[in-house]
This record gives structure tokens, C-alpha cells and sequence, in this order.
């Protein structure tokens, strides 16, 4: 499969090199049209009125939410079973972009809660578990950044993102299971969405850009961890070889 | 500011931000410890109101308490502290100096985080900007307070929670205060400033106070 | 174009959105920026990737 290709860093650095311009231009193109439909084609609810816009971030951010600790997850698989050489940068990158998301999904749904339900936030099991990830996303980016060597700090971070996984269906059946203040699942359900296609469609258009928007960014992240190690394993070879490091000798800064 | 000040507050700042610093994890464990409470009590927005300012504080509390074996504990471990000692200046001023930074890395951001968090917690705008602003007073005196639990446990591998138990009973007044302040701004009957300026008097005193006392722990420990 | 009584609201969604994507996207140029020069420091002092002398492996 095309994974093994990418487990030689070097190959990796070359595909993503070709690939990433045409991933940039799709996901402004996909940006440009969803923003363009979000806006002015997408009709507004009769009840909400125009406040439903905030639906076209609020909801692909969440979904991206998911979608990247569930990338995470499989990364950590990679890095513990398949001893991939690449899962553990993929999963590091990852994390921040993951948080990213969230903390978007939160305060926008914060935002959207106020003129809507009256407040801006309330302690039901949708938002509260997305708090949980939240938080566990930021401590996942911590634990990497404590450990010195990169290959220990992954397969610690690796155990954690995989026990935290179990967080994942109690945020997307949570709505489901327990009589909440957040709107019950839409979209993704077993007999399908029952959003009407008008504004289906926008929000269909949105996510993509997200998630090409993630992709863009996961995979400028990857090479410049590379780039990162690259610099480590430098620095640790002239320290071994007692070579001095010159009066030019840069601040190495928190990962 | 003398220079050799200036460049130990510069190098306590720097890593304190480094990988294995810990600076920020505070802010995070602050954020844990609010989200657990309302599991604990229950989601009841009215209930988190009335308690806010206090979880608040305790979160941060118990942030600061985690943070301040930092202080000394990765100094005396490669053997920086002991240079430090010989180096012949005022050991209170290089204390003042080092809580200073410690305070800057780790309080501070506890403060800026405390608004964000008020509004988990339904917390009104007064109560958030009082809140705040106690917590702005009363936090250099956790980590000033801190100090002295943090050199006098610094000889022991694990300290940590030593640490926080010798800790605990001292930083009481500036807790008591700070949450009667944050309530006496939503309810009426106390004025605002009286436990305020009680609030700030108590830190100016651990101003004082906690370089002396901690700087004859370390003197003892050194020995 | 009016957005209705709660503009401020949809406006600062999509504000704070833009915000996070802009900063995201920042984080990655400016490391990669740091990184490049950084490569290049260590480069002019003759640290390469390819090993031109036969020294004991590396720690990692």
C-alpha cells in the first residue's frame, strides 16, 4: 500500500513536496466556494434566522475534531504494532491541529449557544465531552514536550492517545444517549440526514475544505518535524564528536 | 537592576518554558481541575455561580502547589544550586528573583486563564473581573509562601507532596481572603476593599517574609 | 448584507475561526523558517546529514 512508500523520510519529504501545492489550491478553491454558499446561497432557518451560519464552521470543526484524534489513534496503532517510522511524527503533528479544531468547535458553539439558548456554556454531556477532549488533547501536546527523545516521547504519547480513544463514541452518541440541551445527530445517522439538501449542501462543501485544510497543514507539519529531528540528530553527532559549536550556536527552543 | 539579577531572572524565565519546564502545564491542570468539580457537584449553573469564585481559587491553589518544586528541585539536581550558594550574593535577592520568575511563568497564566474559566463556571462579569484581580493580588503570595516549603523540602527526593501538606496551612489566609474579596464584589453587605487590601497587605508581608525564611532553609539544607 | 439581530455573534465565529486557521498556518511557516536557517547554521559549520568519517552510531 502507499503507506510503506512513505516510511522513508526522505521519499516522504519528496511526495508531499509534489502533492502539497495541488492540496493548497483545492483547499482555497474549496474554502472560496463554501464561504461563497454559506453565505449567500444557503437560505436562513426560520427559527434561528441568521445565527445559523455559525453551523458551517461550528460543525466541520467538531467533525475535523474527531477525524484527527481518530488519525492520532491510528497513528499511535502504527507507532506500537506496526512500528511505522513516520506514525509517531504524524501522531505529534497532529495534536495541535486537533486542539485547534476543538477549541474552534467550543468557542464558536459557545458563541452560537449565547443568542440561542441564553448562555454560554452548560455542563451536557456533548460539550463537556468535547472539553474532555479537548483537555486531552493539550496534555498529549504536553507529554511530548517533556521527554527529550523524540522516539520515547512517542510511544508514551502513543498509549495515552489509544486509551483516549475510548472518548470518542461518548462524544458522538452522547447527544443520543442522554437527553441533552445540544441538538440531537442530523447527519450522520443510520437512516440518513434530515437536513434539507440546501443547506446539506454548504455544510458538505465546508467540511471538505476543512479537511483538506488539515491535511495541508498535518503534512507541512510532518516535514518540519523531520526537519526538527534532522537538526537533533546533527547536534548530537558534533556533541559526541566533542566538535565545538562556534560562537553561532542557536537557542534550541521548547518543541 | 544589577546585572547578574538580570540575567538569573532571564535564565529561570528561559527554563522555565524549555521542554521539561512545566511552566504551562499548570494552566492546564487548572483547566482539569474546574472541569472535574461539576462532576463532582453536579451541573447546576446556579450552584457553579455561587461557588465559582471559589473553585477558582482552589484550582489555582492546587496549580501553584504543583508547579513549586520546580523552583529549587531541577537546580539542586545538576548541581546549579550549590553554585548559586557559593556565589556570594544575597541569598534572599536571588529567592526574590527566582519567585519572581517562577511567578511570571506559572501564576501568571493562571491569572489570564481565570476569566476564560469563570465562564464554564456561569460566573457574572463582576464576579470574573473580581476574581481576577484577586487572584492577580494573592497568587505571588502562593508562590512566594511556596517557597519556603519548596527549600525546605529540597533536599528529598520526593518532596512533592510534603512539599504541598507544609505548604497548605500558611497559604490558608491569602485563600480566605481572596474568595471573600471575589464574593464581597457580587454581595453586597462587605465592601470590596476591605479583604482586598487585606489580600494585598498578606502579599507584601510574604514579600518579606518568604525569601528570608526560604533563603535560611536552603542555608540549613546546605550544610 | 444584514445578518440580523445577533450579527455580533455569527461575526465573531467566523472572526475567531479565521483567527486560529491564520495562526495555525503561521506556526508552520515560522518553524519551518527556523528550521531552514538553523539546517543552514549547522550546515556552515560542516555538519551534514552524510556521514564523511567513520564515527561510533548515532545515540538515539
Amino acid at each position: 500500500m502507499g503507506i510503506l512508500d512513505f516510511a522513508n523520510p526522505t521519499r516522504f519529504m519528496k511526495l508531499t513536496q509534489l502533492v502539497l501545492p495541488w492540496l493548497v489550491g483545492l483547499c482555497a478553491i474549496a474554502f472560496a466556494v463554501g464561504l461563497y454558499m454559506s453565505f449567500f446561497v444557503a437560505p436562513e432557518d426560520y427559527q434561528q434566522g441568521d445565527t445559523v451560519r455559525i453551523m458551517y464552521i461550528h460543525v466541520p470543526a467538531a467533525w475535523l475534531a474527531m477525524m484527527c484524534y481518530s488519525i492520532m489513534a491510528i497513528s499511535s496503532l502504527g507507532t506500537l504494532v506496526w512500528k511505522h517510522p513516520l506514525a509517531d511524527v504524524s501522531a505529534k503533528c497532529a495534536a495541535p491541529i486537533g486542539a485547534a479544531f476543538t477549541f474552534i468547535s467550543l468557542v464558536t458553539g459557545s458563541l452560537w449557544g449565547k443568542p440561542m439558548w441564553g448562555t454560554y456554556w452548560v455542563w451536557d454531556a456533548r460539550l463537556t465531552s468535547v472539553l474532555v477532549l479537548f483537555i486531552m488533547y493539550l496534555g498529549l501536546m504536553a507529554l511530548w514536550r517533556t521527554m527529550e527523545d523524540p522516539i520515547k516521547a512517542g510511544k508514551a504519547a502513543a498509549i495515552l492517545t489509544l486509551v483516549g480513544a475510548l472518548n470518542l463514541p461518548i462524544i458522538k452518541f452522547s447527544v443520543d444517549w442522554w437527553n441533552t440541551l445540544h441538538q440531537p445527530a442530523s447527519v450522520m445517522r443510520m437512516d440518513g440526514p434530515t437536513i434539507h439538501p440546501d443547506i446539506l449542501l454548504p455544510l458538505a462543501v465546508m467540511a471538505v475544505a476543512f479537511t483538506l485544510l488539515f491535511f495541508v497543514i498535518h503534512l507541512i507539519a510532518m516535514r518540519n518535524e523531520i526537519l526538527r529531528r534532522r537538526v537533533r540528530t546533527l547536534r548530537l553527532r558534533a556533541a559526541s564528536a566533542a566538535r565545538p559549536a562556534g560562537a553561532s550556536a542557536t537557542l534550541q527552543p521548547a518543541e | 537592576m544589577s546585572s547578574w539579577a538580570l540575567s538569573l531572572f532571564q535564565r529561570e524565565l528561559r527554563l522555565a518554558v524549555r521542554v521539561g519546564g512545566g511552566a504551562l502545564v499548570g494552566v492546564l491542570f487548572f483547566l482539569a481541575v474546574v472541569t472535574v468539580i461539576p462532576f463532582g457537584v453536579g451541573p447546576d449553573l446556579n450552584l457553579l455561580a455561587r461557588i465559582g469564585p471559589a473553585i477558582l481559587w482552589i484550582g489555582a491553589l492546587l496549580a501553584t502547589l504543583l508547579g513549586l518544586d520546580r523552583l529549587f528541585q531541577a537546580d539542586r539536581d545538576d548541581g546549579s544550586l550549590d553554585l548559586i550558594l557559593m556565589a556570594g550574593r544575597p541569598l534572599e535577592l536571588v529567592v526574590l528573583i527566582k519567585c519572581l520568575a517562577h511567578w511570571m511563568a506559572t501564576g501568571l497564566p493562571l491569572v489570564a486563564a481565570a476569566p476564560v474559566l469563570a465562564i464554564f463556571l456561569n460566573l457574572e462579569p463582576t464576579a470574573i473581573g473580581a476574581v481576577t484581580l484577586t487572584l492577580a493580588a494573592g497568587t505571588p503570595a502562593l508562590t512566594l509562601i511556596g517557597a519556603i516549603g519548596a527549600s525546605l523540602t529540597v533536599t528529598l527526593r520526593r518532596g512533592g507532596l510534603l512539599l504541598a501538606v507544609l505548604v497548605i496551612p500558611l497559604t490558608i489566609p491569602v485563600l480566605i481572603f481572596g474568595v471573600s474579596a471575589a464574593d464581597a464584589a457580587v454581595n453586597d453587605p462587605v465592601p470590596f476593599m476591605t479583604p482586598f487590601l487585606i489580600l494585598c497587605a498578606l502579599s507584601l508581608i510574604s514579600l518579606v517574609v518568604g525569601p528570608f525564611a526560604s533563603a535560611a532553609a536552603l542555608r540549613f539544607s546546605s550544610d | 448584507m444584514d445578518l440580523g439581530p445577533h450579527a455580533g455573534f455569527i461575526i465573531a465565529s467566523y472572526a475567531i475561526c479565521f483567527g486560529v486557521v491564520a495562526g495555525l498556518i503561521l506556526w508552520v511557516r515560522l518553524d519551518k523558517s527556523q528550521l531552514d536557517s538553523t539546517l543552514k547554521d549547522l550546515e556552515s559549520q560542516g555538519l551534514t546529514k552524510t556521514r564523511r568519517t567513520s564515527k561510533k552510531p548515532d545515540i538515539q
